[in-house]
């Protein structure tokens, strides 16, 4: 069963995260972010939940770590600046593999920038921005619908894979308001368990170790330092630094494909638009005003790990045209895969394509 | 107290330098919560980056070793999402009141229901010996080769005037009182902060004239006031040398906490 309601973004954002069993928030104010924060706030505490004010975003991200550990469903939610005092913390949570859900609802940088408008300046920084190698899960969502999918989504993910998955919204897509089906219950992927006999970082076959939650006396030692598989030190170890960064890497491109998450549309086009978060909007409306037309379309909600099979699917393609709220973050990363041309087509200001825009560029040959 | 059973035997020999004051604290800690009788499985410490953060890696319990100056907001999230937890920080003066001086006087000001363990070294020990905010006016450290020209924090008024609910100091001389000291702070309820003054023979003593670890050990003690005594002189109008500090229980009080488990 569902019902129907009309959201805006960000409160689908929290309420996705509700239905998916969150049940730790800390978070710092931020436009164009703050409405996640404020839900939790009301609804959290009357579902025995804990809401939390930290005094910055560093705390913020230290604190879900912290729950996260003692088993909590824990999530935050910020913008670009807050994004950016968050790194630290996440490059610890990558490195103690804490399942975490972080929110980007991405505003115009750098620095303060646009605080009230649009953007998607971060994708390259939820991928990389964070010190050493490692690697992260980023969702993308276009609709109020996304948002309370994608966040649910998310919290499996992180689970699952014991990452930091972010979800990587916009501000229009944080603050549009829309009608959303809300469904009743939504699928929940539990934390596989520390085994009895299992070392606390000793990884199965899928690379994932079983999680030692605290207060069920495992006697866990959890460390930023590089660890061996007892959790314990081992930072001038070359070799087993070298074999616990590739794991932390390859546990997530190795299921690449398994979480690859998006709608091929027009696969035997030759002109092959490519976009995710709010652009999609625009290239939906494209398609919509150009029936006529054989226009590809290749809509992306996992953006990391990048979903590059997908390119394949369009054999005939000629050109991959990339609207993007940024300079062409991610038609950098196309780039890599495909011999046609990739068509970046940025835009910065904090308002979205246009679908004329766009169809004008469908014609432009170069 | 056996040593056996809230060490990992596993981890030994520990880092820690010839004469550093560090153990001494872990052991004071240690009997004091092996005299609460709280259950290993129920017990995590969280720590930040520096020697006395390396603690929690030597101990049998859950525990976070986490970045630099993090430890409280880490272990802010482990006490509000399972209060059952009884949650102790190990942190240092770099640590705490430098890099994570916000965290610290915001945990005060919440007064949630954690201990906080600060082993003052007035160094940082861990990178090699540069000065730190409770580096004394005067000291040398390697980034202050002429000598410390800041004035160094007091962590107790601050942790006082933030509004912790229990203030104590002491020093690795005062192995008894500083034991009771941790006691009393594991039993309050709200925010516990007791700050150890440690000898750092490595990174403090040598460039500072104390030769000897002793040396430095009986400076601290010499230099020690007790509150009581403190109190006395200030009501008898008499002057406090500018080179001793008050040790002793601080601050006692019982505004409501959070994170207390119900």
């Amino acid at each position: 069963m569902t019902r129907v309601e009309f959201w805006q973004g960000n409160i689908a954002c929290a309420e996705g995260a509700l239905a998916a069993g969150c049940n730790f928030f800390g978070g710092y104010p931020i436009t164009p972010s703050t409405e996640v924060a404020e839900q939790m706030a009301v609804k959290l505490p009357k579902r025995g939940g804990v809401f939390i004010q930290m005094e910055d975003e560093i705390a913020s991200m230290a604190s879900i770590i912290g729950a996260s550990w003692t088993g909590a469903r824990a999530m935050t939610a910020t913008s670009g600046p807050g994004f950016s005092l968050m790194m630290e913390n996440i490059g610890y949570a990558a490195m103690t593999e804490t399942p975490c859900v972080v929110v980007n609802v991405q505003r115009g940088g750098p620095s303060t920038g646009q605080p009230t408008m649009a953007a998607q300046g971060d994708m390259l920084q939820c991928r990389f921005g964070s010190h050493g190698d490692y690697a992260v899960i980023a969702l993308c969502p276009a609709s109020v619908q996304e948002m309370f999918e994608l966040t649910a989504k998310a919290f499996n993910l992180a689970d699952q894979y014991r990452v930091p998955v972010f979800l990587m919204a916009d501000e229009t897509v944080g603050h549009m308001r829309e009608k959303i089906l809300v469904p009743d219950s939504v699928e929940r992927v539990a934390r596989k368990p520390q085994r009895d006999d299992a070392l606390p970082f000793h990884a199965d076959a899928d690379l994932i170790p079983g999680f030692g939650q605290f207060g069920t006396g495992h006697h866990v030692h959890v460390t930023g330092l590089t660890h061996d598989e007892r959790g314990y030190p081992a930072a001038t170890n070359p070799p087993l630094h070298a074999a616990l960064v590739q794991r932390l890497v390859d546990k997530i491109e190795n299921a690449r494909d398994a979480m690859a998450d998006y709608d091929v549309i027009n696969p035997d086009a030759e002109q092959v638009f490519i976009a995710y978060g709010g652009p999609v909007r625009a290239v939906q409306q494209v398609l919509h005003d150009h029936p006529q037309k054989n226009i590809g379309f290749l809509r992306i909600r996992t953006v990391w790990p990048f979903p590059e099979k997908a390119l394949a699917k369009f054999k005939n393609a000629k050109r991959f045209l990339v609207p993007e709220m940024n300079l062409g973050q991610i038609a950098r990363e196309i780039e890599r895969h495909v011999k046609v041309p990739v068509k970046s087509i940025p835009k910065l200001g904090g308002e979205l394509h246009t679908p004329r825009e766009l169809a004008a560029a469908l014609e432009v040959k170069q | 107290m056996s040593f056996d059973e809230w060490f990992r035997q596993d981890r030994l020999p520990h880092i820690y330098c010839a004469g550093c004051g560090n153990g001494t604290i872990i052991n004071c800690t240690l009997a004091a919560v092996d005299q609460m009788g709280w259950k290993k499985e129920d017990t995590v410490f969280v720590s930040g980056i520096g020697c006395s953060s390396r603690a929690p890696g030597y101990i049998l319990t859950d525990s976070l070793h986490t970045t630099h100056g993090r430890a409280i907001p880490f272990a802010t999230g482990v006490k509000m999402a399972n209060p059952d937890l009884h949650v102790v920080v190990f942190t240092g003066d770099g640590d705490l009141a430098a890099i994570g001086g916000n965290h610290f006087i915001h945990a005060c000001r919440r007064n949630i229901d954690l201990t906080v363990i600060c082993m003052n070294n007035q160094i940082y020990g861990m990178t090699g010996g540069q000065g730190s905010p409770t580096t004394p006016k005067g000291c040398l450290s390697s980034t202050t080769p002429y000598g410390c020209a800041e004035i160094p924090f007091d962590l107790c008024e601050l942790a006082t005037a933030a509004g912790a609910n229990y203030v104590s100091r002491w020093t690795s001389y005062h192995v008894k009182e500083l034991e009771k000291a941790v006691k009393v702070g594991l039993e309050t309820p709200g925010f516990s902060f007791i700050e150890a003054l440690v000898q750092c023979p490595t990174a403090f003593g040598r460039r500072n004239k104390f030769r000897q670890v002793a040396d430095h050990v009986e400076y601290l003690k010499v230099h020690s006031l007790l509150k009581a005594k403190r109190d006395r002189m200030l009501e008898a109008g008499e002057a406090i040398p500018e080179d001793m500090f008050v040790v002793g229980e601080l601050t006692k009080r019982s505004r409501p906490a959070m994170g207390v488990k119900p």
